[in-house]
């Protein structure tokens, strides 16, 4: 990977700026356990990215939630969460409108649910039924007026106890380019259940589509999304997890496919003991603009979280967008909490920002740490491999797979593991290498 | 018994201010079992011979020849010309992203062979020939050069020349930024692969010390992209003595 910090363009690669956001602290407060985070694994001031220390205009402890759309004027594009986003490829999903066809053959959506399995009940909520709502706190205009124009949210609830051995999968299929499409999707375990969730979006649609997870106390949930769509569908999305006590969760967001993919995905606890992780996948080809916004809201005292997203970009335009948020409150002492995310440059033209905001009340932790790193596959990476026998294409496929691998191998689903791999194959032969 | 043999080459390359001849002319003849020293001041186009020789995109060859027991090296890519037998130890060895070692020598053994070693040996092959260059273990599993301080970068370059098993192998100022002990411990390893694979060398150096280790049979001056003077290996002495001056003063 290039090393060299220089401002927004590094070795011809143009990559974002990075910010640490820490009121009260000083910038060694980001890392404030020397035993939980190697120092090497802290790339401060990292490869090309300019830093600022922001103050806490910009605290996520501030920003704006609630559950109607008038608490969200339309963006203009330089409002802090939209200065990233391509807004006119968004028009389709940022408009109050209903489901495309809803309820009718034309809808703009299918849905199917895996079925038969002991312990998982499928129904609906309509907005009110609890625990609708009880989770996902809409903190954008898309994620709002997706929750308002979905009148059947469905639900997913494990019973306690349950060990759901085979993934629930939960496939949505877009029918139509252009056509909007709400959903809304309410996953709940009860204490000591442990399950796994694939949701897989595919097709052609605007969809805007909200997640919510209820993990109960001492379950185990791995929630996977991926975004396979085509390469004109649209998606916005919140994904938003509460975890009980002692649970353990992980939400991985692999998204291959689609002009606009723009996921939120967040979560807090109900209590203490808890462990939860976000990973994330991306590959972006031209023309596509992938961007993820994690937000790990330390609200209560001893739990963990880790937050791992990577990234391949290829092509002119290709364009990905990584926000890390992560806010240790006053009351969460004795939190352990790192971030990190790596994105990998293929071609000239592409561009990758990352900005990870690391915001800490307390300083009663056991550690927080981040790192940012945005390299390139270049001519001299290309040569070394060559010189030693290995042709270019195996080459490149070599570097992209082991640099992804680490995240796919978090899926823990071998059959989903597997179509990733092919998909990312693929992925490396659009680029006719 | 292979031959490498180099012709009068020419070569180029592309810099803000225009093209820039570096080599301006250069004949060479190597064979197997042979070592040639190659030894000249900064600047007289050392690097870019042996970078011209793996075939980096930068260096541009305008006239003259490479071949390889009649075959035209030039036409070949990078990777063809490592199939064909032929290996650069790099003066400064890249960082590759992503890939770990184990993966990395298993693909270009591979690549190389034209077919996968059996797991068991190799693996016992690349743990004993770590053990041989002092390189730890735990390099296995970490990815291709990535934050590998300068001496353990050329031990790995050694390893993989080691395994690799080259008929001709170009070491570019392999010895530079290595401490006595890690110079001995690199130069054992070349000379291993030198007398149990009956290599051809191309070794590029800016000093004498590292041939204290690994004796040359040719020592080639090179000045301002000529062989300006070849001889034995007493040539190399007289350099340590005298310096490069008698020859820069004719430039």
């Amino acid at each position: 990977m290039t090393n060299t910090p220089s401002k927004e363009d590094v070795a011809g690669v143009d990559v974002g700026e990075r910010r640490i956001s820490i009121p009260g602290f000083t910038e060694e407060g980001e890392n404030l356990s020397k035993e939980t985070n190697a120092a090497d694994e802290h790339s401060h001031g990292g490869v090309g990215e300019s830093e600022e220390v922001t103050s806490g205009a910009g605290s996520r402890a501030k920003r704006h939630t609630g559950y109607d759309p008038a608490g969200f004027p339309e963006p203009s594009g330089t409002e802090e969460e939209w200065r990233f986003t391509p807004l006119k490829k968004l028009a389709g999903v940022l408009s109050d409108q209903p489901t495309h066809g809803a309820g009718t053959d034309q809808e703009s959506v299918d849905y199917q649910v895996s079925e038969g399995q002991q312990g998982v009940e499928i129904s609906t909520l309509t907005d009110g039924q609890s625990p609708r709502g009880s989770v996902l706190q809409p903190a954008d205009r898309a994620a709002v007026l997706g929750y308002k124009n979905t009148e059947q949210a469905l639900y997913v609830k494990i019973t306690e106890g349950a060990e759901v051995t085979e993934p629930v999968r939960i496939t949505i299929t877009g029918t139509a380019a252009g056509a909007r499409a709400n959903s809304h999707i309410v996953l709940e375990t009860e204490p000591n259940a442990k399950a796994v969730f694939v949701i897989d979006h595919r097709g052609s649609a605007d969809f805007n589509g909200n997640l919510e997870v209820k993990v109960g106390e001492g379950s185990t949930v791995n929630v996977v999304s991926l975004q396979r769509w085509n390469d004109d569908a649209v998606h916005v999305g919140q994904h938003d997890a509460e975890v009980g006590k002692d649970a353990s969760y992980k939400h991985v967001a692999v998204s291959l496919g689609g002009e606009v993919v723009r996921l939120n995905t967040n979560f807090r606890y109900a209590a203490e003991g808890a462990e939860a992780e976000m990973y994330g996948l991306y590959f972006a080809d031209a023309g596509q603009h992938i961007e993820h916004r994690t937000f790990v809201d330390h609200n209560s005292p001893r739990n963990t979280s880790n937050v791992l997203y990577k990234g391949a970009l290829q092509g002119s335009s290709a364009r990905t967008v990584w926000i890390g948020d992560v806010l240790i409150r006053k009351a969460a002492e004795g939190t352990d909490s790192y971030e990190k995310n790596q994105n990998l440059v293929l071609t000239d033209g592409a561009r990758a920002d990352s900005v990870p905001n690391l915001e800490i009340e307390t300083g009663v932790i056991e550690g927080a740490g981040h790192a940012s790193s945005t390299g390139r596959f270049d001519d001299e990476h290309l040569f070394y491999l060559m010189s030693r026998g290995i042709p270019e294409k195996i080459a490149r496929q070599l570097v992209v797979r082991g640099f992804l691998n680490e995240v796919v191998q978090k899926i823990q689903v071998p059959s989903i593991e597997e179509s990733i791999s092919e998909e990312l194959e693929r992925e490396l032969e659009i680029s006719g290498n | 018994m292979s031959t490498l043999e180099i012709k009068d080459l020419h070569v180029s390359i592309e810099t803000e201010q225009g093209t820039k001849e570096i080599l301006k002319g250069v004949t060479v003849t190597i064979s197997s079992g042979e070592i040639h020293a190659v030894m000249g001041p900064n600047g007289s186009g050392k690097s870019t011979l042996a970078s011209t020789i793996a075939g980096h995109p930068r260096y541009e060859v305008t006239s003259g020849s490479i071949t390889l027991d009649g075959q035209d090296v030039l036409e070949m890519d990078p990777d063809e010309r490592a199939q064909a037998g032929m290996f650069l130890a790099m003066q400064y060895p890249v960082e590759v992203p992503g890939v770990t070692m184990t993966n990395f020598l298993r693909t270009a053994k591979t690549a190389i062979d034209g077919e996968a070693p059996k797991l068991r040996t190799w693996t016992k092959e690349v743990r004993e020939a770590m053990e041989k260059l002092k390189i730890d273990a735990d390099f296995a599993s970490r990815n291709v050069n990535e934050g590998f301080s300068g001496g353990e970068k050329k031990r790995v370059e050694i390893l993989q020349l080691e395994l690799f098993k080259p008929k001709f192998a170009v070491l570019d100022e392999t010895d530079s930024g290595l401490d006595i002990d890690a110079l001995r411990v690199v130069s054992e390893g070349v000379n291993r692969a030198q007398s149990e694979n009956n290599m051809g060398t191309l070794l590029i150096t800016h000093y004498t010390r590292i041939l204290n280790y690994i004796k040359p049979d040719y020592v080639h001056v090179f000045v301002d992209g000529r062989v300006a003077e070849q001889g034995g290996p007493q040539l190399a002495d007289e350099l340590e003595e005298n310096g490069y001056d008698r020859f820069l003063a004719a430039v």
